[in-house]
């Protein structure tokens, strides 16, 4: 304890929950884990009172169903709900809720009703990669394309290339995606036969296992190709209007006039102090088109019948099989959650301010 | 008898009010070519749209030699899988999806205003944590969810479906709005009113809202099709209840019944696609005039 002259005594420092509170609030990252933690959480907790809460509730109609219509008795189709569903019946609800919860915690999620006896997280582990891969894919093309071609714009102002360019831009981003999916399969698939719609659904063809071999990679690229086309089409036009709208603000900045003053090489001036800055403000909108792209992967994948996590989705949710809904949507959410914090992180990276506020 | 006299009298004066606001605001539209256009299309389509169910009985009988027509002139754009005239479905087919565009999209942008509003002047820890929530929602893969939700709960109204798109759709604009009070509290015409004493609901709605008009109109408006994606995205996964006769049913029974993959049938897919890129277009355009009818600044540059 430091005692001044006077004899007053300093206070010391507060310690326990506030000081701890206080710096998790100014400690961004760890902010920013916390709101993916809390997103999850919020997804799972909806879907739990959801499936558990409504009239008629899942639960109750799978008893209901075996007792009148399979003559099982009933406190045998309690159980029988209880081991599917990952949930004690005999249990108050918060108590339920918290093991359910607990068990989610630890990757159990519970069984698919239809495919009896296989664990949802199974399910969920088989098609996952598949998504990822023709979501991420997609959208990295789209992103680099879209940028490129946002500068190009931005630099031929008032050319034809940037009027074709941002009018086709316009009108793409007006189009919903499953409007695109379904036009391709209508032309290329069956008006101009330019492509086998038939042969290239599925992940895989008959017979080819996952391997790190070019036969596997192309193969999967050539079922995937439908999809990631989608994506790419139907994202990219956002991204050269915000690429160009973005450039056409910085080239405008006296940063970029010193440059040319201390007779930069144009190229330089264009990718180093140009595009690097102009890309800052896509990298937030990424955030939300991820979210976007893989909400609509539902819509996509039954298109195409791309086997991904959005048809097995589609799948469970027409066959009314709860635990595999609940299960597919908390991933979902956990994906996109969790691939935002990795794009916030590479934000920092490429932009020093954020950086440093994060030490502060 | 003065008042019984006034009555009207007022009554007419409201709607010569309300007539002579609409002329200037279509007046104001109407320097924007492309903006206008898009103003046209989008009343001439939601009127027709409202209207048309009125007056036009869909004939539900199927015609067994009609199955999947051209367009002829009897059936403008050709006949669907059961033979019936495509172009009375596209007419009759506009309502389902229209309304529940714009309610959700109003009340989404109900909510994301009164949050916004809420959470700017709230300030501290509810400021905080309805940022957090905002941004909680702006990550979410919303249509998912909406599936999972209409594929437990059964969503039998237009009403509860637009309400479904708008929880989940307001954060976006909320974190706008906040943003836009919290840097309009602090210019000099709020602090003049606030000096003057006026009242938090006159700040409010009489200097704060107005500066904001533009932002929401343009928002509300982008609303709608951000909803109709979603609408006619469920309806196209057969999720929501397929009822009646619209757009979304149509691109259903194209992709349930085989008509996607069928050559013969493409006046029938391309319809309701097309109505519905029209619409979404026309709504995209007309926000460009939009900003001009609520921004006097940009009027004078136009």
């Amino acid at each position: 304890m430091a005692v001044l002259e006077q004899g007053q005594v300093v206070p010391e420092p507060q310690v326990g929950f506030l000081v701890i509170a206080k710096r998790v609030v100014r400690n961004y990252w760890l902010l920013r884990i916390l709101r993916a933690l809390f997103t999850v959480w919020l997804v799972a907790t909806l879907t739990f009172f959801l499936i558990r809460l409504m009239p008629g509730n899942p639960v109750e109609v799978y008893v209901q169903n075996l007792v009148t219509q399979q003559g099982v008795p009933y406190p045998q189709a309690l159980q029988l709900a209880a081991s599917l569903y990952n949930i004690n019946l005999d249990e108050p609800l918060w108590q339920q809720y918290f093991s359910y919860m607990g068990a989610m915690v630890h990757g159990d999620m519970g069984t698919s009703i239809i495919q009896q006896g296989v664990p949802v997280m199974q399910i969920v582990l088989t098609f996952l990669p598949w998504t990822l891969f023709s979501v991420g894919l997609g959208l990295i093309i789209s992103f680099l394309l879209g940028m490129l071609l946002g500068i190009f714009a931005a630099y031929r102002r008032e050319s034809v290339f940037d009027h074709f360019v941002t009018n086709f831009s316009s009108l793409l981003h007006a189009i919903p995606n499953y409007i695109i999916a379904i036009l391709i399969l209508v032309y290329a698939g069956v008006q101009w036969h330019i492509i086998d719609i038939t042969a290239m659904r599925g992940t895989l063809s008959p017979g080819v296992q996952p391997s790190l071999s070019l036969g596997f990679v192309k193969d999967a690229l050539y079922h995937a190709a439908l999809p990631i086309a989608t994506y790419v089409i139907t994202t990219i036009g956002g991204w050269i209007l915000a690429m160009r709208a973005s450039t056409e603000s910085t080239l405008g900045e006296d940063y970029v006039t010193v440059a040319k003053a201390r007779g930069l090489r144009e190229r330089r001036i264009a990718l180093a102090y140009v595009g690097r800055n102009a890309a800052l403000p896509l990298f937030t909108q990424l955030t939300l088109s991820l979210a976007f792209a893989v909400g609509g992967s539902i819509l996509i994948e039954t298109i195409f019948v791309y086997q991904g996590l959005g048809l097995t989705l589609q799948n469970s949710i027409n066959q009314r099989d709860y635990p595999v809904m609940q299960g597919i949507l908390v991933i979902i959410t956990a994906v996109v959650v969790f691939a935002n914090l990795i794009a916030d992180v590479l934000y920092g990276f490429i932009d020093p301010r954020v950086r440093v506020q994060g030490k502060e | 008898m003065a008042v019984a006299a006034s009555a009207p009298t007022r009554a007419l004066g409201i709607v010569g009010g309300v007539l002579v606001w609409c002329g200037t605001t279509i007046r104001i539209m109407a320097r924007n070519k492309a903006g206008f256009i898009g103003f046209i299309i989008v009343a001439v389509m939601t009127i027709e749209a409202f209207i048309a169910p009125i007056f036009i009985n869909f004939n539900t009988a199927a015609d067994v030699n009609a199955i999947y027509q051209g367009p002829s002139l009897h059936h403008l754009l050709g006949t669907d899988s059961e033979g019936r005239d495509v172009f009375t479905q596209i007419l009759v087919g506009g309502q389902d999806i229209l309304e529940v565009g714009y309610l959700a999209s109003a009340f989404g942008t109900f909510l994301a205003i009164l949050l916004g509003i809420l959470s700017a002047y709230a300030g501290g820890w509810l400021d905080t944590f309805l940022t957090w929530v905002a941004d909680v929602f702006l990550t979410l893969p919303t249509f998912a969810i909406y599936a999972v939700i209409a594929g437990t709960v059964h969503l039998n109204s237009n009403v509860a479906l637009a309400i479904l798109i708008a929880v989940f759709s307001w954060a976006g604009l909320m974190r706008a709005i906040r943003s836009q009070v919290l840097s309009l509290r602090e210019r000099d015409f709020i602090e003049a009113a606030r000096a003057l004493d006026l009242s938090l609901p006159h700040i409010i709605f009489k200097e704060l809202a107005p500066n904001m008009a533009p932002y929401i109109a343009i928002h509300f408006v982008i609303g709608i099709t951000a909803a109709m994606y979603a609408e006619v995205g469920l309806l196209l996964l057969g999720i929501v209840p397929l009822s009646g006769q619209n757009w979304g049913v149509m691109l259903n029974f194209a992709w349930t019944r085989g008509a996607i993959f069928y050559s013969g049938s493409l006046s029938y897919i391309l319809s309701p696609m097309a109505v519905i890129v029209i619409f979404q277009l026309a709504l995209i355009v007309w926000t460009r005039s939009l900003s001009e009818v609520f921004d006097p600044r940009l009027r004078r540059g136009a």
